[in-house]
């Protein structure tokens, strides 16, 4: 194998478990950070043994979440040296300001809060609370930043063979950016709060501690509502701005071959990559594909076959991650307003509570296929139209990239293996019942 | 011009600010499985660096950002011409991170003596390997038109290992200054002699270094040329010999400061040593990364400038707020809350 494509396996392999403890990361700190807070206001010691019950869980997938960014942050130089010298000026730059501007008060502060609970104030230690979720969501605002620099590049000028920086103000107002935080942060909000119903679902069933998880549901239910309902939408204007900007890559996600207007959508696909055509096409809703993408039943798609077969992506992962995503998407809502009117006796729809446990690994799901569609839809570009992925890696030695990817799929397996069950351990224990009071 | 040679500057602020900072948890991880005799001394040992190692860690994120940022051509020729190194530190870093959490999680001994080991390997490895690599750079790399041509075995040539036991030790007496003013009663006792012993230890190796350096390098070029420079080598000893006599005087707090001191003076001789050569070559001249060949555009190092002008205060401050409200000894609540 090449050094590209180790390269590529090696990248892909470490964001992906990176981003296994992100959304969590981002989601369940605002959750906390709430809970946190009902107890500042109403001094209910059952707030504060939430509070210390998801923190410590979120401890154990933050600690994860750092370790393995560490590794990215480096692995641009490490394994894409040409393509960091290409674009150092902008990507890297928008890394160091992430590093200066987050990742300091995020961690900082992480230490502040696990050992102050003696230290501060009621007050000032919810407060640091928030501004350890308010960091960890900016960090996501400066990394999409620069990720959605990849995809859609602007503010920049090829000079002396580099993308040198003209244009600052057009790098951090990138539309695709914004859209890909906003679709990326409720995405990770959906995921805290199906942990926390989750969870507490399995306690419920056990009839443990029903109050206590009784409650931290009916905290996290309109949460995961709200968050399914607005990835959707903004997933919606992701599509259509992806239309516009990235044609062959909402081609590939929808698997439509031909420019046509007023194009059907079908619920059943089975592309044939080989063949430029779908094996199968089934279950037909005319018009609702260029409505989503036009706003129009009669506006134009452009298909496939329009761009040269070496500028295209791979169809079939782009296609059935992006199914995957919005199947999910839409079952997060349904099953959450479902949810909405059972909140009154939970503690009595066991079935619902089975589902709800058994959907903990569904937004872990759509994450990932979320940023496959991202990510592979962007192929055969590192740097969309303007550096091919061909032409990014370090000129190494294929045997390191080797080794060091099989390192990572060992040591990373293991410690993911181990930081899930202990997480699992821990959320099976349920909250201390000791004397918990503070002072 | 002047940006470039500022940039300079502060990328080796940066390092410095991470040594001086993270190096203190690199020494108390190396001297875990030696120093603490129970259970209980490993936990204290841990919390007393428990709110800070997270955040101190964080400066090698923002260094090696900046070099990113600032420096994109050094920034991708030294992190895959290090490619082995690097990765070595970085499996050794995730190492200590996920230890440090997941130690306490499980009672049980062999549970805990396995996550002991690898804060250990996770502390170890990194204070040498860094040592190793920045006398790596002191020294200059083989690299010419057709990239580099060294391997991870290259690394460890004499002046390579001393640049890494170098680093170990000023780390080692670090992390014990460190624990001194965290800890009391038989454990901080034994800080406090290992601490006064490897003081010998350190300076040996240092003046080592310092002679090594004559020979195997060209830093001391810029000292001849002005001779003032040669004003940081007489603080960074002073800062030095300051150490111990704090220490004596256990006044522990103003010595690990002082050991601060050293360490950063330490980083600014090479630093100073070097300039303009971010990573020399050491076949010809010719193909030396500068700070004017590497840097990115003067647009991108203005507005890094601002941003680090802005934030990297700011991050002092609230840093230095934490510091402070930790800066009692290591209590039993502490042990119970986290560790
Ligand atoms: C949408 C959000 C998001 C995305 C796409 C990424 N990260 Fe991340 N990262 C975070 C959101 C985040 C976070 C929420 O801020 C983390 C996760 C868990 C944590 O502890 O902080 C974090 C931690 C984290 C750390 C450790 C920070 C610390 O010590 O506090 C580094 C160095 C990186 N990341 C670097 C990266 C790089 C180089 C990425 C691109 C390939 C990347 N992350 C993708
Ligand atoms: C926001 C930060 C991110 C940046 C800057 C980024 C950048 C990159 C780069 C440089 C590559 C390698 C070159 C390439 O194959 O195109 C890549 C590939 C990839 N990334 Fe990302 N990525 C980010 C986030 C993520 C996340 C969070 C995931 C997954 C959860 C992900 C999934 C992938 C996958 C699957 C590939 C392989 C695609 C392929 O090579 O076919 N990315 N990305
Ligand atoms: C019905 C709903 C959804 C629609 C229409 C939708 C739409 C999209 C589109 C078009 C992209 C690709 C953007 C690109 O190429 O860069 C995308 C990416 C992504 N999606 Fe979704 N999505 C939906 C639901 C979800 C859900 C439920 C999650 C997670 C819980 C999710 C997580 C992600 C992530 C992490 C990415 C990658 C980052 C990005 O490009 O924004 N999506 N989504």
């Amino acid at each position: 194998m090449d050094v590209v494509l180790l390269s590529r396996l090696q990248f892909a392999a470490a964001t992906m478990f990176h981003f296994l403890f992100v959304p969590l990361t981002l989601g369940l700190s605002v959750l906390i950070a709430y809970m946190e807070t009902r107890y500042v206001q109403t001094e209910d010691e059952t707030y504060l043994r939430m509070t210390k019950f998801w923190g410590k869980l979120f401890l154990i997938n933050f600690a994860l979440g750092v370790v393995t960014g560490i590794t990215l942050e480096f692995q641009f130089g490490t394994n894409w040296s040409r393509y960091s010298e290409f674009v150092g000026d902008i990507f890297g730059s928008l890394l160091a300001i992430e590093a200066t501007t987050s990742f300091f008060l995020e961690s900082t502060l992480i230490g502040v809060w696990v050992f102050g609970w003696k230290k501060l104030s009621k007050k000032a230690h919810a407060a640091c609370m928030w501004l350890i979720a308010i960091a960890g969501n900016l960090s996501a605002v400066w990394i999409l930043i620069a990720n959605g620099w990849m995809q859609h590049p602007v503010g920049f000028d090829i000079r002396n063979g580099r993308a040198e920086l003209v244009d600052f103000r057009a790098v951090v107002t990138n539309s695709f950016a914004w859209l890909e935080f906003l679709h990326v942060v409720a995405g990770a909000f959906v995921l805290g709060a199906f942990f926390v119903m989750g969870i507490s679902a399995w306690h419920l069933l056990k009839k443990q501690n029903t109050d206590f998880f009784t409650r931290s549901f009916r905290i996290a239910l309109p949460f995961g509502l709200a968050a399914a309902l607005f990835v959707s939408v903004v997933g919606d204007f992701h599509g259509a701005h992806v239309a516009e900007v990235q044609p062959e890559k909402l081609a590939a996600m929808e698997a439509h071959w031909e420019t046509k207007t007023n194009v059907p959508f079908y619920l059943l696909v089975v592309p044939d990559e080989k063949n430029e055509t779908n094996l199968l096409e089934m279950i037909e809703i005319p018009g609702l594909l260029s409505f989503l993408v036009t706003g129009d039943v009669n506006g134009e798609v452009r298909g496939l076959k329009e761009f040269p077969k070496e500028d295209r992506p791979p169809v079939l992962i782009t296609f059935t991650a992006f199914r995957i995503m919005v199947a999910l998407g839409t079952y997060f809502i349904i099953i959450t307003l479902i949810g909405l009117f059972l909140r009154k006796n939970l503690a009595d729809s066991p079935i619902y509570l089975q589902v709800m446990l058994c959907s903990i690994p569904l937004p872990y799901i759509a994450n990932l296929a979320g940023w496959i569609v991202a990510e592979v839809g962007r192929q055969p570009w590192i740097v969309y139209k303007i550096m091919r992925t061909a032409d990014a890696a370090s000129p190494i030695a294929a045997s390191q990239v080797g080794i060091s990817l099989v390192a990572f799929i060992l040591v990373y397996g293991l410690l993911g293996a181990v930081g899930f069950w202990l997480i699992a351990r821990n959320a099976a224990k349920g909250p201390e019942t000791a004397n918990l009071a503070v002072n | 011009m002047e940006l470039q040679i500022t940039w300079f500057f502060l990328w080796g602020l940066l390092w410095a600010v991470f040594f001086m900072t993270d190096g203190f948890d690199f020494g108390i991880g190396t001297l875990l499985p030696f120093m603490a005799k129970n259970d209980k001394e490993k936990r204290t040992m841990i919390a007393a660096m428990g709110p800070f190692w997270d955040g101190n860690e964080v400066w090698l994120i923002a260094a090696g950002g900046v070099t990113f940022a600032a420096f994109p051509i050094l920034y991708a020729t030294m992190f895959s011409s290090l490619y082995a190194a690097l990765m070595l530190i970085l499996f050794a870093l995730i190492l200590r991170g996920v230890a440090m959490e997941f130690r306490s999680k499980v009672e049980n001994d062999s549970w805990r003596g396995i996550w002991d080991m690898c804060i250990f390997i996770g502390s170890a490895a990194p204070a040498v390997l860094f040592g190793v690599a920045f006398a790596n750079i002191f020294k200059g790399f083989p690299i010419d038109a057709n990239g580099y041509h060294g391997t991870l075995l290259g690394l460890l040539n004499g002046y390579g290992l001393l640049g890494g036991i170098l680093f170990l030790f000023l780390f080692l007496e670090h992390g014990a200054l460190w624990l001194c003013i965290k800890t009391e009663g038989e454990l901080q006792a034994r800080a406090y002699r290992f601490a006064n012993g490897v003081w010998w230890v350190m300076l040996t190796v240092a003046l080592l270094f310092l002679i090594a350096t004559k020979y195997e390098t060209r830093l001391y070029d810029n000292y001849y040329a002005n001779p003032v420079l040669f004003l940081l080598l007489i603080v960074n000893v002073a800062a030095f010999v300051q150490t111990k006599f704090f220490l004596m005087k256990k006044a522990y707090f103003t010595a690990w400061f002082s050991s601060a001191l050293a360490i950063v003076c330490c980083i600014f001789f090479g630093i100073i040593g070097l300039f303009p050569t971010v990573f020399p070559s050491s076949i010809d001249d010719a193909y030396s990364l500068t700070a004017f060949n590497s840097s990115s555009s003067p647009l991108t190092l203005k507005i890094m400038l601002a941003v680090v002008l802005i934030f990297v205060p700011l991050v002092i401050a609230y840093q230095t707020w934490a510091y402070f409200l930790f800066k009692d000894k290591v209590s039993k609540e502490d042990l119970e809350e986290a560790y």
